[in-house]
């Protein structure tokens, strides 16, 4: 009995060391989550990366595991972000005379959408009371985590918060367009996408390719636009700014 | 699917180097699509197995935010104090810019036509 405890435990370090321990059960909870979005026929409360976050997130707590071991594990999943996005050139290659065709249009909406974004962040913190520093962590929210992290920093927030803030408002997004867009009369796919990619960034764009890879290649040209529209403008949007 | 991820990493890496020397505002890896949409256009077609590599990855593309996203539990004492202000910023701010954006881009495309 007692080699059989020795071994359990031998055993349960070696699974404790093994680097690809957090890659499996990150792909498995994945490839669950996404059956259940299917299942679901797509119910916005099940998606895939919301209740694969979730579902980590608690298993981390139990096991009680800390956040940076799991990231270490799991890290060559987040290094595929890379040239995952360097992808999304192909969709937009092929969609390049719909960009051609609706040029100014996508410019003019981006610029909107951009300031938008930023106006009703810097608006919306101050009618709920949040700190300054909050205020300018949460200015570049809509925009890509590392781009955004910069600029917060720049301007004097709190990188960290805006880093949090980015990925929320990248699943928020995601988890509502389906319904917003019902909601609204949006039926265009390459509306939704670009939309998605102003608003949040890689997550939405990681969203809009479920979609289609049409409104995949629009979220992704949309977010990085948008990172650009972002770090010039904010700095002069905060200049002069009432706080 | 060697030949097709080599050539993605490797616009990756360039994108990065570029973006890192020359001090540009946009991450190095949209740098890297935007110079490898501008390879297609110089070839005028996409390789079949550059095709192929390409829907592979975008297809799981959310399961590749997992492990960044899966960072926000350690957000936990910070909401205690700003919680549900931040929560009600956040969700109002990105359903309102999700659709002004979408409503103005689809109101300039109706009017033209």
């Amino acid at each position: 009995m007692n080699t059989l405890a020795a071994h359990w435990q031998q055993a349960w370090a070696w699974l404790h060391d093994f680097p690809a321990l957090w890659l499996v059960v990150t792909a498995a909870v994945f490839l669950l989550a996404d059956k259940a979005f299917r299942l679901t026929r797509h119910f916005p409360l099940c998606n895939p990366l919301l209740l694969t976050m979730a579902g980590l997130a608690l298993a981390l707590t139990l096991f009680q595991v800390p956040y940076a071991d799991y990231f270490r594990g799991a890290r060559p999943l987040h290094w595929l972000l890379g040239p995952a996005t360097v992808a999304l050139a192909v969709p937009l290659y092929l969609n390049l005379h719909h960009v051609r065709a609706s040029l100014a249009p996508l410019t003019i909406a981006l610029a909107v959408g951009g300031l938008t974004g930023i106006a009703s962040a810097l608006l919306l913190g101050q009618l709920f009371g949040l700190s300054a520093v909050s205020l300018i962590s949460f200015a570049p929210k809509s925009v890509t985590t590392p781009i955004a992290m910069a600029i917060s920093e720049h301007l004097g927030g709190l990188p960290a918060l805006t880093a949090n803030v980015v990925i929320v408002t990248g699943i928020f997004g995601a988890v509502i367009v389906a319904p917003m867009m019902r909601l609204l009369g949006v039926k265009d796919l390459m509306v939704q996408g670009f939309a998605l990619g102003v608003a949040a960034h890689g997550l939405g764009t990681a969203r809009a390719v479920q979609l289609s890879q049409t409104a995949g290649a629009f979220s992704g040209l949309a977010m990085g636009l948008n990172a650009v529209l972002t770090s010039l403008a904010l700095p002069l949007i905060l200049a002069v700014w009432p706080m | 699917m060697l030949y097709g991820l080599t050539i993605l990493c490797a616009f990756l890496l360039a994108g990065e180097m570029i973006a890192r020397i020359a001090g540009l505002p946009i991450p190095g890896s949209v740098l890297a699509m935007l110079l490898l949409t501008g390879w297609l256009l110089m070839r005028r077609g996409v390789e079949p197995r550059v095709a192929r590599v390409s829907s592979g990855l975008l297809r799981y593309m959310p399961l590749f935010f997992v492990p960044a996203g899966v960072g926000v539990m350690e957000l936990g004492p910070r909401l205690a104090t700003e919680g549900w202000a931040m929560a009600a910023v956040i969700a109002l701010s990105t359903a309102i810019t999700l659709a002004v954006t979408a409503l103005t881009l689809q109101w300039l495309l109706r009017r033209r036509r």
